[in-house]
């Protein structure tokens, strides 16, 4: 990995950046789908202050409106959603997975090693900030590509691929902080749709199966 | 105009099908999806030259070549859905239903038509959910089941086409600067320039996100299971334009990266994900015992033979490639309506129950041959001529011994789809099964005719090809080519 002189800049990124990867693996050890969803709520938050916080350093309104767009949608929306359906299902509220917390997290640690891995190796150089946030990044999409598949449950399942978001969206904010704010906004939209057909499907899973969890869905194989 | 027509059409029909009684609702369908077709025919003149431009739109030779396709599914669905949804079902599910079919009509439409890769990917993001909605339209629970898998896997692997269009952003920011608009106009025209460590993880990382809509091998598990709990209008239209519009978008990104990661680099990841889907569906389709699951599985392995066309680099493979996506959307198309027929003439998937079809259905089972022999790329139909140039630019320019796995793969996997033609349509039904006890007669006219109308198109294109249609596929090859537009 190159080396790149300190800054304050590339600190406090490189601290957000770290920080949410480390609440992604707080999901993975979260015991109950509600803790599980409040930890996306945070998760939310810390990457939409990164927005913020670049938009302090380059002076670009556009990313203090994108980080409170954010913030309405991913840790406000989205939450109570996902909450809501689980006060409503009234069934298992614990996740349930295939494998134990110190095996999930065990798999995770190596994913991530690797995601650092391979992003120093790739080759890609963002200027003025070093590779830990980028390898964060897809550290987080690495993470909650393992939190989907150790689940089985439809909620934990769903929060896995928000939680890619937020890791595909702190990318963005690293490698394409100049990403015109209407195709931002577009991907936010599009998020909120998929929440709303996450969330039918999620009802309609519970209404046909009467239960959360997916460890009955075996009739399909692919 | 018509560029605003067209994606508008779809959408408003789609809400108004909210409102009108289910009679109503119909017959504006059908409009909605002649007219779609109409107006995508009426694109090939315009785009022959320099590409159309409205505001975010934009339609190139290679665009139009796949709004075509969707527009044909869309029509050919529509008419379909009239005959395939009973008049006795409940208003509610009348609506819920051509509501579904226009808004996903009209999403297949609007996808290769913006201008740019991150509104390409917002419009493919919008076609799964709109599917996966109508997936579960019928609310049981394999439906269910099917769904959940596919919104989710799908969901995942468009996160990574995401990634990959910022990660191309990022790649574009060595010549346009900080903040430019991601327009296909402006990516195409950059060329060698863009950071060739970004293009190749882009490239790399759009083939592995949108080949997971494509329904390419190991990422195509979704597939087979959406594409047979599905409605069958709605099945005609994943396979025949869903997926080609997914295909659609790593063309672009084939064309984009190109030039700065070189050739040799991209059409080796597009031959060994076309070999390996090609391999995996052609013996997934000797051990089919479900009608519309052999039906999803032959289109892992069309995708595959796309990918691989591609990958062959040479002019006319690709121009294959471009007529294969028009036949393969006439050819499923057909084969998913013809099944919808058969199961519901017999109230059953399984092959090893569906029996005398030339017997019962004096209509259906003769098409359902044709468009199975179509499948199988039979001369006189379009995918003879689209697999032959395939496969001559495939011994021109690309390495042999794919060639001849791919031939080798394509014949095992015609063996598995006339396997279940002839055994449920010439085999008759045994005496005292509940198949000999049905009459001879087909449930509804609305339902044969899209199928008429895409064998007409499958001889059309077998025969003669229009030589306006082969002057827009021309064009096209050499957009993709020359990287010009």
């Amino acid at each position: 990995m190159q080396v790149v002189a300190p800054s304050a800049v590339n600190a406090v990124a490189s601290t957000i950046a770290i920080l949410v990867l480390l609440v992604e693996f707080g999901m993975l050890r979260a015991g109950l789908l509600r803790s599980q969803v409040r930890l996306y709520a945070v998760q939310s938050l810390i990457a939409s202050l990164l927005a913020a916080f670049l938009g302090v350093v380059h002076q670009e309104f556009e990313l203090f409106i994108l980080a409170g767009l954010s913030i309405a949608l991913k840790t406000v929306v989205v939450p109570l959603v996902v909450l809501r359906l689980v006060r409503q299902s009234g069934t298992a509220v614990t996740v349930s997975g295939s494998l134990k917390p110190a095996g999930a997290a065990l798999i995770a640690l190596c994913v991530a090693a690797f995601s650092f891995f391979a992003v120093g190796r790739s080759g890609l150089k963002v200027d003025g900030l070093s590779p830990t946030v980028l390898g964060s990044a897809v550290a987080i999409i690495a993470v909650a590509f393992v939190l989907m598949v150790v689940r089985s449950d439809v909620v934990s399942q769903a929060v896995g691929f928000f939680s890619l978001e937020n890791g595909v969206s702190v990318a963005s904010l690293v490698v394409a902080a100049g990403m015109p704010l209407i195709l931002e906004v577009a991907f936010l939209f599009d998020l909120l749709v998929a929440v709303v057909v996450f969330g039918v499907l999620m009802r309609v899973h519970h209404d046909q199966h009467d239960t959360l969890s997916t460890a009955r869905l075996t009739d399909l194989r692919g | 105009m018509r560029l605003l027509l067209l994606v508008t059409i779809g959408g408003l029909v789609g809400l108004a099908c909210l409102v009108v009684p289910p009679r109503a609702a119909r017959v504006i369908t059908v409009g909605a999806g002649l007219a779609s077709l109409g107006l995508s025919v009426a694109l090939i003149p315009g785009a022959v030259g320099q590409p159309l431009r409205l505001g975010f739109l934009r339609a190139d030779a290679l665009s139009v070549v796949f709004v075509l396709a969707a527009g044909f599914v869309y029509a050919c669905a529509a008419v379909y859905a009239t005959g395939y949804i009973s008049t006795s079902a409940p208003a509610g599910y009348q609506r819920r239903f051509l509501f579904g079919l226009n808004i996903f009509g009209w999403a297949l439409i609007c996808a290769p038509l913006v201008d740019g890769l991150a509104l390409l990917w917002v419009a493919i993001e919008v076609t799964t959910v709109v599917s996966a909605l109508m997936v579960a339209v019928d609310r049981t629970k394999p439906a269910a089941e099917a769904a959940w898998k596919y919104l989710l896997i799908a969901s995942a692997g468009l996160g990574i086409g995401l990634f990959a269009t910022i990660i191309i952003y990022h790649a574009g920011t060595s010549v346009y600067g900080l903040s430019y608009d991601l327009t296909l106009s402006q990516m195409i025209t950059a060329g060698p320039p863009l950071d060739p460590h970004a293009t190749r993880l882009a490239f790399v990382l759009a083939v592995l996100g949108y080949g997971t809509k494509v329904g390419l091998a190991p990422v195509h598990t979704w597939l087979p299971d959406a594409h047979t709990e599905a409605p069958t209008p709605i099945s005609a239209m994943l396979s025949g334009a869903l997926l080609a519009v997914s295909f659609y978008a790593v063309l672009r990104y084939v064309q984009i990266t190109q030039p700065s990661v070189g050739g040799t680099f991209v059409h080796i990841i597009l031959i060994i994900f076309g070999l390996l889907s090609l391999l995996i569906a052609a013996f997934s389709l000797i051990t089919q015992q479900d009608l519309k699951r052999l039906l999803a599985y032959s289109s892992i392995e069309h995708m595959g033979i796309l990918c691989l066309g591609v990958g062959f680099g040479a002019p006319v493979a690709v121009a294959g490639v471009l007529l294969h996506v028009l036949v393969h959307a006439a050819a499923k198309g057909n084969a998913f309506f013809c099944a919808g027929i058969v199961m519901h003439k017999y109230g059953s998937k399984d092959i090893a129950t569906i029996r005398g079809g030339l017997d019962k259905l004096p209509w259906t089972a003769p098409l359902l041959v044709v468009s199975m022999l179509a499948l199988c790329a039979f001369p006189p139909f379009g995918m003879f001529r689209s697999e032959f140039m395939i496969v001559a630019g495939g011994l021109s320019r690309g390495p042999v011994p794919v060639v001849i796995v791919t031939v080798v793969l394509i014949t095992i996997a015609f063996v598995g789809l006339i396997r279940v033609a002839t055994t449920t349509m010439f085999v008759p039904a045994r005496p005292g099964t509940p198949a000999a006890a049905l009459d001879r007669a087909e449930p509804s006219r609305s339902m044969i005719i899209p199928i008429l109308a895409g064998t007409a198109v499958l001889i059309v294109l077998g025969l003669h090809p229009p030589a306006l249609l082969m002057n827009l596929l021309t064009q096209a090859v050499h957009e993709f080519a020359g990287g010009v537009g």
